[in-house]
């Protein structure tokens, strides 16, 4: 080092400025034209059924917030699924595309109704230590995927996957085997597939605001947002994460091993989602019941709101309380005789409107990069 | 405990077995060898559900508008087409991931089929039986192989065409070599993501197809929960078989006699826990995963995205 060169001065140009915003013009009409386009194709298959869009996005605003009581349902519904979408993020940071959320998810419920209903202690003890043990239950099942993945290279996309279907058997055996969870109460008529409640003390605190009601649940996501935008985003543990997504060659060589980094994520991947089920146990889920079908889809919904945010965690709160209004909102639909499922259609188009913009940025950049390289050599 | 075994003692001596093994299995099967082709060229297609279920729903359509299985047959081909080409090209012509893309185009198919078919609510009906005289008289296979209606022998002359497509023609050259090494093939010459897009092409005609079959020649009738997830069984089926042809087969009639067995259990008046035997297919999927991945050797450079440039 004997001699430094001074930087490159850098020379103000016009022409790049007057590109970048061209750039920025572009990508803003490519969002609009895509998000247009989904609800376009959307609102056509509403006209199909020859009721109109403005009924529709009436009776959704109703349903998800203007309803009396209504923002509060939301807000139960968010929390979940911003949890959720929270553990996809830091999987997916990682590299690793853990999509068996809808399963964590019951694991995590089930801890959480197992704490509940067959511990003796303190009700606040009871709720924490469900939540938590529902964090590792969760967590646990992920981590399965994981095993699988660092010991003998079976890809965690599809472990994950077929440990839902498994996930949904374990719980169907749950609730209809006396020994584990089944509701032993003899008066009950309908005990037959169904835990027995949490007790009282063991639910989470609700809010009470300006008529609406909501546990605090959604609170509680939006601090570990926070938290994990920090992580990530912040931290060296976060950038190891990181690291490991973008180039595990890279990350193993500077002394991130991916098993153990890789197992870390998708065991908190699969814990945030089985707080999300034990948050939505807890916070008045199926009337604080475990049921067979107790996850109504909101594991696979928490997924698609992370790819919609486009693993950003902070974007995802946004996401959620989109997601979950469509959610709220399509109760108010059977008024427009139109049917629900319309808004899953809604959702699906919506996530892959928004993958569009920044792939056609992404490989217009490499063209420019590469004519450019082309032009040097 | 012993209940189980003498369970399965009797169960797998009755010849019924077999006969819904196959029919179950072919539905898998149909999946799986489109889906050892995307995978050959390097492609994970999770959306071989959506097809699947897509060619169910065009399917049922085609069937209920013209009242006949083969056009019914070629509108479930058509559906599954439509999956794979967004699919194909959101993931290879945009980079967007291949997962995301296949996860969201599995949803969406869910939440379109549910939707058109309560609004359509198409009428099915299961296509003939066709008993192929000489062979279906062998005892025990002869009736599970060539005793089924008349969709299920589709598959047979499917399982030597793709081995020729993918061993015998320079398609099937050039498809197993981006898989392989997809920058050695870019500079060879072969547009590496067009074979890619295409191989996901042949995937989804082939699950258009096993979708209609599910509809026309297995069940007679159209539900949202028809494929259930066995989408994904095909990708496992093609892992069992360690991207072989023939084991890809033969994991796709192993999963159909796990499933047979399932639904035999009950109907042979045997009390076992019901989700134990619901499990058991995923069960063992993932047992035989585990098992097995590391034995085979992966195409190189399986769900690896190709972009000039980057490696």
């Amino acid at each position: 080092m004997s001699e430094l060169k001074a930087p490159p001065q850098q020379i103000p140009d016009p022409e790049m400025a007057d590109q970048r915003w061209r750039s920025v013009l572009e990508m803003a009409s490519l969002y609009v034209l895509s998000i247009g386009g989904a609800l376009f194709i959307s609102a056509l298959l509403v006209a199909m059924t020859g009721s109109s869009w403005q009924k529709v996005f009436g009776a959704l605003l109703d349903g998800a917030f203007l309803a009396p009581g209504r923002w509060g349902e939301t807000l139960t519904v968010a929390a979940p699924m911003l949890l959720v979408a929270l553990g996809m993020v830091i999987g997916v940071k990682a590299g690793l595309f853990n999509i068996g959320q809808e399963g964590q998810l019951l694991m995590g419920a089930m801890a959480m109704a197992f704490v509940g209903t067959k511990l003796d202690g303190p009700g606040v003890l009871l709720l924490i230590g469900g939540l938590a043990l529902g964090m590792i239950a969760g967590g646990g099942y992920a981590a399965l995927a994981a095993v699988m993945r660092f010991r003998r290279g079976v890809p965690e996309v599809i472990s994950t996957l077929l440990l839902v279907f498994i996930a949904f058997q374990i719980i169907g055996f749950a609730v209809t085997t006396d020994w584990v969870l089944r509701d032993l109460d003899p008066n009950r008529p309908s005990r037959a597939s169904t835990s027995a409640p949490l007790p009282d003390d063991v639910h989470l605190p609700i809010v009470h605001i300006f008529g609406n009601e909501f546990p605090i649940g959604i609170i509680v996501a939006l601090l570990l947002a926070g938290f994990v935008a920090f992580m990530l985003g912040r931290t060296l543990w976060g950038f190891r994460i990181r690291l490991l997504g973008h180039n595990p060659r890279v990350a193993q060589k500077t002394g991130v091993a991916a098993s153990r980094m890789g197992t870390w994520a998708l065991f908190l991947s699969g814990a945030f989602a089985g707080l999300a089920g034990a948050v939505m146990l807890a916070g008045g889920g199926s009337s604080y019941r475990l049921t067979p079908g107790f996850s109504t889809n909101i594991g696979w919904q928490g997924l698609l709101v992370a790819l919609l945010a486009q693993s950003r965690p902070l974007v995802a709160i946004p996401m959620a309380v989109l997601f979950a209004s469509l959610r709220t909102g399509a109760s108010f639909l059977a008024a427009t005789g139109v049917d629900r499922k319309i808004v899953d259609i809604v959702q699906g188009l919506l996530v892959l409107a928004l993958l569009i913009p920044p792939a056609v940025q992404f490989i217009r950049e490499r063209r420019r990069a590469l004519s450019a390289a082309g032009e040097e050599a | 405990m012993g209940d189980f075994f003498s369970a399965v003692a009797d169960i797998f001596s009755s010849p019924t077995i077999y006969g819904s093994a196959v029919r179950l299995g072919g539905f898998i099967a149909f999946a799986a060898l489109g889906e050892l082709v995307a995978e050959k060229a390097g492609t994970i297609n999770i959306s071989v559900e959506g097809s699947l279920l897509a060619g169910a729903f065009t399917g049922a359509i085609g069937y209920d508008l013209t009242r006949s299985v083969p056009l019914g047959l070629v509108a479930g081909i058509f559906g599954g087409l439509l999956v794979a080409l967004i699919q194909a090209n959101m993931s290879h012509r945009l980079t967007a991931d291949q997962f995301v893309v296949g996860l969201t185009a599995n949803v969406l198919v869910l939440g379109l089929a549910g939707f058109l078919n309560a609004n359509l609510d198409p009428v099915v009906r299961r296509a003939s039986v066709l008993e192929i005289p000489v062979l279906s008289d062998i005892p025990l296979i002869g009736p599970a192989l060539f005793g089924q209606t008349w969709p299920t022998y589709l598959l047979y002359p499917l399982v030597p065409l793709t081995w020729w497509l993918l061993y015998k023609t320079r398609w099937g050259l050039e498809v197993r070599a981006v898989g392989e090494n997809p920058q050695a093939s870019d500079v060879s010459g072969i547009d590496v993501n067009k074979r890619r897009r295409q191989a996901i092409y042949y995937g989804g005609i082939l699950a258009g197809l096993g979708g209609a079959f599910l509809v026309l020649g297995q069940i007679g009738s159209f539900d949202t929960a028809a494929v259930g997830g066995r989408g994904f069984i095909a990708i496992a089926a093609v892992y069992f078989g360690g991207w072989t042809l023939f084991g890809t087969v033969l994991g796709a009639l192993v999963f159909g006699l796990a499933d047979a067995f399932r639904l035999a259990v009950p109907v042979l008046g045997y009390h076992l826990n019901a989700q134990m035997l619901a499990a058991l297919p995923y069960v063992l999927t993932l047992v035989v995963m585990y098992a097995i991945t590391k034995q085979f050797r992966q195409p190189a450079a399986l769900s690896r995205p190709f972009i000039r440039g980057l490696r």
